[in-house]
């Protein structure tokens, strides 16, 4: 039967102008955001299209309508030219679509024939697994591809490049007309690169239809035959990669109509309250330093995996820096631990609020209260009324929406819990407050509000980092930006020089032709 | 933002502290023992009577002491499976020392000493090492009676000097014993400790989310490690009052305490996965079990059979509160 498919996909020659999958008029709304806005796709058998955009806009969301995990609104899918509908990971399966994921979703207890055939192994007599022609069957995918991996090795002893085989074979142990390859090179290294792009043309002159996202327009441009640009959920250019330049293709991924407002801000720093110099870890980022001053937003971009929260989370003294020196006021610092962090007026808010910022179970004003419980207490003993009067105090100034200030944290949206994590910072009147992508996930209202005290707390004089992934946002809220790539300081950007341009070269590493 | 007109304003709290309180579990609870009260003094015509349910209050306070310590290592998300064989450790510590004429003082200090030592054994290896909490203790409950068997083998100490006798069986006022008084003292004030302190409050947050509350600021490694250490200083209190009251050390001595404690704790709503619960649930609870053995044992029931009702309670209070969580819900 594989056999049988093979053939009939060799069949559509890589001139074929049908699309094997076409998406029309794609919507999907999330609670206070539209993530997709009647969005199309068309993938070609044989052919490579990349997906371009910035975080946020809509790629991960179109992937998953894809492989059966969202429903759409509205719109159509129509696989080979008939409509379907995917109700569940096993209808896209079953129409031949299968993604390999940027963290592969595979099972690391179980052997690579395991990973390879988990949902569909080979059955022998009484309904058994035949593990026999599971392993050869493995085997032989595993050769097609050049693998050199052994069947019945357990998962958890290979690294991630070998990860990405497996999950390659089991694409084509489905017999995938359409395989979706999501950021697939994010962790992999300049060799294991190498032999991904050989498989991606293998697959290809197999006929296979290739959805390719990736952020880095180097191997989009090496790879890609097609392009297809999402912003902000919405569909905004298409073509052949053959047709468009660079330049253009970054300008339509971030050019945008202000639909935004951010703040008005007075730049007028003063003196330097942070000065980092040489921070470097083993393996996640090397020789870091910039300083920051009161009253300034500083900016942090990058793509993801760029090292940034890293550095910052290493500043809060969660990872411990191999070498480095951190000055607070003029003066050497040395940060063991969050608790240490605090103490030298250093606060972070995580990028994951569920597990590291919010104590979910404990009420909005026990939250707050947390780190500075020294303060409301008399000799280690609880002032309830002191805590209220300080939840009160930061929640009106955050305009907290909630139904009292002894509900549990885990009731309030995400926008009204980050605001409870900010505010549980400042009452312990920080120095620098670390925000890592204070507003990713959050509805719009409440993105406006974190934005507007971020200002204010600037105009304060307190030194606001800001790690953030959404150009608009860097743009309309840092005074400066640095740049991370891979580790390291790719650029410091302020002024004239600070474009969502140069933004997003910086970032990918364009024309500078050391990647 | 800043415009006040703009600003809502959020109450403290919407429920009062009285409703919260008639709907929680302890009430529930309360309900139950008073019920087990009235069934037992029912059920025996020698119940009530001052001096038998003074002697009711035996079959807990040993227990309770180090349910109090356990119902704060519950509620971080760690549990400490050993405090019987610290009990056998402590005890026969204590014993060695009788033999060679240790007075009462040295007596309590070595039962103390011991139980702190044990404690601190395992919050070094839960906490420095990072193991899991339930595989250590489990490990160092068959390594510390492993000692005391070694130790003793089939015999026993005794020769315990006439004042030590004080601890188990004295009598601080008429039906008030001494280890009845000791619960009392003790259960105040670990209702301070765990509801009216910032460390109480750090073990809440701990339980419930201890990567957040690392990330707040609050150093997890130290309250976990103070938490062995006062669960391993309870164990070693309970020794000495045990083995004041026995008179005698054997190395079986509070053989499977473990289960009935950590019943004690969840009995009186502490959640096993941490985060929640309360020492006036865990008073509650003790009551409870302490007036089921008692009954049960006024009725003639054999010790087999009880130990199969307490694995059916502890079953049963794991499940109830969950069910007890949907019908309020």
């Amino acid at each position: 039967m594989q056999m049988s498919i093979e053939t009939q996909t060799r069949e559509a020659s890589p001139v074929s102008t049908d699309p094997v999958l076409t998406l029309d008029g794609i919507t999907k709304t999330f609670p206070g955001v539209k993530a997709l806005d009647q969005v199309s796709l068309e993938l070609y058998p044989g052919q490579v299209t990349a997906l371009v955009g910035e975080n946020g806009a809509g790629k991960s969301t179109i992937v998953k309508t894809l492989t059966g995990i969202y429903q759409p609104d509205e719109g159509t899918i129509r696989v080979a030219g008939e409509d379907v509908q995917f109700t569940t990971a096993q209808d896209a399966s079953a129409a031949g679509i299968t993604a390999i994921h940027q963290e592969t979703v595979l099972f690391d207890e179980l052997t690579v024939a395991e990973n390879i055939f988990i949902g569909h192994a080979p059955k022998g007599r009484f309904g058994m697994i035949d593990w026999a022609e599971m392993r050869r069957r493995a085997r032989e995918i595993l050769d097609r591809i050049d693998a050199d991996l052994d069947p019945d090795m357990p998962l958890r002893d290979l690294g991630i490049a070998s990860k990405h085989l497996v999950a390659i074979a089991r694409a084509l142990s489905v017999d995938a007309r359409v395989v979706i390859m999501d950021e697939p090179t994010a962790a992999l290294s300049h060799k294991e690169i190498e032999e991904l792009y050989e498989l991606v043309e293998r697959l290809k002159a197999e006929g296979r239809a290739i959805l390719f996202i990736s952020h880095k327009f180097d191997e989009i441009f090496r790879i890609a035959d097609r392009f297809t640009v999402f912003r902000d959920g919405k569909h905004v250019g298409a073509g052949l990669i053959s047709e468009i330049s660079e330049a253009d293709l970054v300008r339509l991924m971030v050019g945008r109509d202000v639909d935004q407002i951010f703040p008005d801000r007075e730049h007028t720093p003063s003196d330097e309250v942070l000065q980092v110099v040489g921070y470097s870890h083993p393996t996640e980022f090397d020789s870091i330093g910039f300083t920051l001053r009161k009253g300034e937003i500083l900016g942090f971009y990058g793509l993801v995996g760029a090292g940034r929260s890293e550095v910052m989370q290493s500043l809060f003294g969660i990872t411990k820096p191999s070498k480095g020196v951190v000055k607070i006021d003029g003066d050497i610092k040395v940060i063991r631990s969050p608790a240490d962090a605090v103490d030298n007026g250093i606060v972070y808010v995580p990028e994951d609020r569920g597990k590291q910022g919010a104590v979910i179970g404990l009420p909005i004003f026990q939250n707050i209260t947390l780190p500075s419980l020294s303060q409301t207490s008399r000799a280690g003993f609880l002032r309830m009324s002191e805590e209220f009067a300080l939840a009160r105090e930061y929640t009106e100034r955050l305009d907290l929406r909630a139904a009292s200030l002894d509900q549990d944290v885990g009731n309030l949206s995400g926008g009204n819990q980050q605001k409870v994590v900010i505010a549980k910072w400042l009452a312990t009147k920080p120095k620098v407050i670390i925000l890592d992508e204070p507003t990713k996930g959050i509805d719009i209202g409440s993105k406006a509000a974190v934005h507007a005290f971020m200002a204010e707390l600037a105009a304060q004089g307190l030194a606001v980092i800001m790690v953030s992934s959404e150009i608009p946002e860097v743009m309309g809220m840092s005074d400066r930006v640095i740049v991370m790539r891979e580790g390291l300081i790719a650029a410091e950007l302020e002024g004239d020089n600070l474009t969502p341009e140069t933004l997003v070269r910086h970032a990918a590493g364009i024309g500078e032709g050391d990647q | 933002m800043t415009d006040a007109s703009n600003t809502r304003h959020i109450p403290d709290r919407l429920q009062s502290n009285a409703a919260r309180i008639l709907k929680s579990w302890e009430v529930l609870l309360l309900g139950v023992a008073i019920l087990i009260f009235v069934a037992n003094s029912f059920a025996s015509p020698y119940f009530l009577n001052a001096w038998n349910l003074s002697d009711a209050t035996f079959n807990f306070t040993e227990k309770a002491m180090i349910a109090f310590a356990m119902a704060l290592l519950i509620i971080s998300g760690e549990i400490d499976l050993s405090v019987a064989a610290i009990i056998a450790l402590a005890s026969t510590a204590m014993g060695a020392a009788a033999q060679v004429g240790a007075g009462t003082f040295e007596l309590v200090l070595i039962g103390l000493v011991t139980g702190l030592t044990a404690g601190a054994f395992n919050g070094v290896l839960v906490t420095l090492m990072g193991l899991p909490s339930i595989v250590v203790t489990i490990g160092t409950m068959s390594l510390f009676r492993g000692i005391s068997y070694i130790i003793l083998g089939d015999g026993a100490y005794r020769g315990y000097p006439a004042d030590f006798a004080f601890f188990g069986q004295g009598y601080v006022w008429w039906v008030l014993s001494f280890e009845f008084v000791l619960f009392a003292v003790l259960a105040v004030i670990y209702y301070v400790v765990l509801h009216r302190t910032n460390f109480g409050r750090t073990v809440y947050t701990i339980g419930n989310n201890a990567t957040a509350a690392s990330f707040s600021g609050i150093r997890v490694a130290r309250v976990k490690f103070i938490l062995f250490l006062l669960t391993g200083l309870m164990a070693g209190v309970a020794a000495i009052c045990l083995t004041s009251r026995l008179g005698s050390t054997r190395p079986s001595i509070a053989f499977g305490w473990e289960l009935e404690v950590v019943t004690m704790v969840v009995l009186g709503g502490v959640s096993i996965l941490g985060g929640s619960g309360s020492i006036p649930g865990v008073v509650i609870a003790a009551f409870v079990m302490g007036l089921v053995t008692f009954g049960l044992g006024l009725l003639n029931v054999p010790g087999i059979v009880m130990s199969i009702f307490i694995g059916l309670m502890l079953i049963g209070v794991i499940a109830l509160p969950r069910l007890w969580a949907k019908w309020r819900a």
